[in-house]
């Protein structure tokens, strides 16, 4: 360990270690290059591919993302951008949960989705992707649906849970699940040129507010569908909550939604507790 | 009496976005969807002056009704 550390702190430029560095310091040592980031993380040292993180993330904040484990529960529309942007953010270990395979009609959003990957499984091109945009952080493929009965293995370890899911009786049960466990929960939902947007803390009824007894699994996606942007808007506000979440700071939407129209261009914040409805 | 209604996102397809109307005393949210033709099962989110209501909420004089469609794709 301190052969590889000395072989780090040498290469480095000021605190930044290329990462053509990373990659030969695992060679060299026989690490893989999550353990060699975890190293220059740990020793006040950053990967050059997170400066420009800086002064939104600090060194700490970003050792604090390298060592959080979050669930992306659903890897179509908002869980492909959610897994993009968590992975160049730096998260450091990603559970991505899902248990279909790519079909031509999610072409039209899902990030992960390509011609050539129609049949494949979701969370396998979550991995290959993962691996190609940054290979220091570990994707977790599990190809199989959220239940209340996996729910406690499939979270086990996890910091923040994300709601990319596209059925609100999964979420509920999500919902119900990440409260017993003491996760907090992002939730996004999309349809059409809406969206909203809401974190539940554990021991909230966020979601039972939005969905209250709701028994249907669809909304009213079923007749808007969903286009490219309405996806990786929700979900790049997603991955901004997940973010304030592992480093403690911000102001999360706790008790408070955003409801989302793209096509006034609207943004409302709903107080789940009563409370004015204003619009941003 | 006199009701505000406000609908949001689909909703307003076909409607509007903000109507005052009069309504016979004793009216519920659910007489208000009815009567605007929405979808029982695409209503989500209801408030009546900004608190959450259900269906069976009887509307008072000077109301506002802020109705969201229920959304769950992802």
């Amino acid at each position: 360990m301190v052969a590889v550390l000395d072989f780090i702190r040498e290469s480095a430029v000021g605190d930044l270690v290329s990462w053509q560095h990373q990659l030969e310091a695992a060679r060299r040592f026989s690490l893989s290059p999550a353990l060699v980031e975890g190293i220059i993380l740990d020793n006040g040292l950053l990967p050059a591919r997170y400066q420009r993180n800086r002064q939104t993330i600090s060194q700490s904040g970003q050792r604090r993302l390298f060592h959080s484990r979050v669930a992306v529960i659903g890897c179509g529309g908002l869980g492909g951008y959610i897994i993009e942007e968590l992975a160049r953010l730096g998260v450091g270990t990603i559970i991505a949960i899902d248990p279909d395979v790519f079909e031509e009609h999610n072409l039209n959003r899902q990030l992960l989705s390509t011609p050539d990957n129609l049949g494949e499984y979701k969370v396998e091109a979550a991995f290959r992707r993962v691996s190609a945009i940054n290979p220091a952080v570990t994707l977790i493929a599990r190809q199989c649906s959220f239940t209340a009965d996996n729910a406690a293995e499939l979270l086990t370890g996890t910091v923040v849970a994300v709601d990319a899911l596209d059925s609100i009786s999964v979420r509920m049960e999500l919902a119900d699940a990440c409260s017993a466990l003491e996760i907090p929960l992002v939730h996004g939902a999309i349809a059409g040129w809406f969206g909203h947007i809401t974190t539940q803390f554990p021991g909230d009824e966020t979601l039972q507010s939005i969905y209250g007894a709701e028994k249907s699994c669809k909304g009213v996606e079923t007749s808007l569908g969903n286009p490219s942007f309405t996806p990786a808007v929700v979900a790049s506000l997603e991955v901004a909550e997940v973010c304030k979440l592992l480093l403690g700071q911000g102001t999360p939407l706790r008790g408070r939604q955003l409801a989302i129209d793209l096509f006034s261009m609207e943004i409302s914040v709903i107080e789940m507790n009563g409370g004015d409805l204003k619009r941003g | 009496m006199r009701v505000t209604v406000k609908l949001f996102a689909s909703f307003r397809t076909g409607r509007f976005e903000i109507e005052t109307g009069d309504y016979p005393p004793g009216t519920t949210v659910a007489d208000v969807a009815d009567k605007l033709e929405l979808p029982r099962n695409e209503l989500g989110i209801m408030m009546i002056n900004s608190r959450h209501v259900k269906l069976d909420r009887v509307l008072n004089e000077g109301d506002t009704l802020a109705l969201f469609p229920l959304l769950g794709g992802g």
